[in-house]
């Protein structure tokens, strides 16, 4: 396919290793921040074509990872509820609650609907008035537009049955909170490209400029990884701090500003809580007042009860590039993708699950 | 999440803002997405979709002078 064949060239791929392999003198932690590029990396094998002066760190660029448990017991609760029905993204099905996942809801009678995009939780909106229909909206700065869209579609099409159990993020205040942190490893990163196709890079310029460290605007395919980590690289080596752009295809600087339009009239930023990482400000998006009877936090009764419970996931490490799944003591024992401990077990983007299905064979040798 | 895939625009069937939709072909698999994020993109165009939209049309100049830069890039004595 186009766009597709031509970044998966192993000739390629080859030639920048080996230039990475004579480049590189210093010891480097390179983060790619999205999930997507976590997955794409190891299915690859781009880590282990490397030169062993390069450590991939994985971010926290996976929106099922990052989703609160607390939001899991809320659709939960919701799903529960009769004459409900709640939509979700096939992935957060699995991941577990405080005390369980919509799996579980779903064979206590709750009726929960996989679906691919937020408009197909419109359509039952539209076809059974009588119920009422809650879209989990997880997701960054990729889905968001999607989101506020259906949202306005809704309230065009004066569907009032509909509303959205709300939890998504923006990457930049979560990047600068890694940055920030007395413990951080990170050297360059890896910034996610289809989030930046609707941001743009301007916050990126900002954290290159307060941190001095190379950020690199990267895609998804084999190609493009292995040139944001080149560039990563050669920067590093020269002493340099830039911002680039290697997905200029997809991105450019100033980002979608359609999207920025329609997300700027249907949500106001807010602060958030991330699984593993706390509450970060500035990191989410509210609906603003005039779509509040979109909100089902409004609309149901599903006061918070309980924060999220310790148990042995080290998430928080884990997104913070502090460890790596296989140095998790549980990882591969109490904890695989049947049995998941944590979301990033379960995520098709989490590092967890990577690590399971890519490297697990190399972790038991 | 953020997986997002490119395909071409084959028709535009809804013009109408952010309804604006059409048929992408994605490699001979043809579904119907909104395209209100591409509100410059044209039939025969390529935008990326994530869930259901398009988030960006594909810069064809931009992605031919990367492959022009990798060629080059792949032919460059300084390597082995």
């Amino acid at each position: 396919m186009k766009y597709i064949d031509e970044y998966r060239s192993s000739e390629f791929v080859n030639r920048y290793v080996s230039r990475i392999r004579k480049t590189v003198r210093g010891k480097w932690n390179i983060m790619e921040v999205c999930g997507g590029q976590t997955h794409a990396i190891f299915k690859f094998g781009l880590d282990q074509l490397l030169s062993s002066n390069i450590t991939l760190l994985h971010g926290p660029g996976c929106p099922v990872c990052v989703t609160p448990a607390s939001i899991i017991d809320q659709a939960i609760s919701i799903s529960l509820k009769p004459g409900t029905m709640l939509c979700t993204f096939g992935d957060m099905i699995r991941v577990p609650g405080n005390d369980a996942d919509l799996l579980s809801a779903r064979g206590q009678g709750a009726d929960v609907k996989i679906v691919y995009s937020p408009l197909d939780a419109i359509e039952p909106a539209k076809r059974l008035p009588d119920r009422e229909i809650v879209f989990l909206a997880i997701g960054f700065e990729t889905t968001v537009p999607a989101i506020a869209s259906v949202v306005l579609t809704a309230d065009r099409l004066k569907i009032k049955n509909f509303s959205i159990l709300n939890a998504i993020v923006r990457i930049p205040p979560a990047v600068e909170a890694l940055l920030k942190d007395p413990e951080c490893r990170i050297d360059a990163l890896l910034a996610p490209g289809h989030v930046c196709t609707i941001t743009g890079l301007r916050e990126y310029k900002s954290l290159v400029n307060k941190y001095q460290i190379p950020i690199i605007a990267t895609g998804f395919e084999p190609v493009d990884l292995i040139q944001g980590i080149f560039a990563a690289v050669e920067q590093l080596e020269r002493g340099k701090a830039n911002l680039s752009n290697r997905y200029s295809r997809a991105i450019n600087f100033y980002g979608n500003k359609y999207a920025q339009y329609i997300i700027g009239q249907v949500f106001d930023i807010t602060d958030r809580e991330w699984r593993g990482l706390g509450t970060i400000a500035n990191s989410g998006y509210n609906l603003k007042e005039e779509y509040k009877q979109y909100d089902a936090k409004n609309r149901f009764d599903i006061a918070l009860t309980k924060s999220d419970n310790e148990n042995k996931c080290i998430v928080s490490d884990i997104l913070s590039g502090r460890s790596n799944p296989s140095q998790c003591p549980e990882f591969g024992k109490t904890c695989r993708p049947g049995h998941p401990l944590g979301p990033m077990m379960v995520s098709s983007e989490g590092s967890c699950a990577a690590y399971y299905k890519y490297r697990s064979n190399d972790a038991r040798r | 999440m953020c997986l997002a895939v490119p395909g071409k625009i084959i028709s535009i069937e809804d013009e109408s803002e952010i309804m604006r939709s059409g048929k992408v072909d994605f490699g001979g698999i043809v579904k119907t997405v909104n395209l209100a994020f591409a509100p410059d993109a044209v039939i025969n165009d390529y935008v990326l979709i994530h869930a259901g939209f398009a988030i960006a049309r594909i810069d064809e100049k931009k992605a031919a002078q990367t492959l022009d830069e990798l060629r080059l890039f792949n032919k460059s004595k300084n390597d082995s």
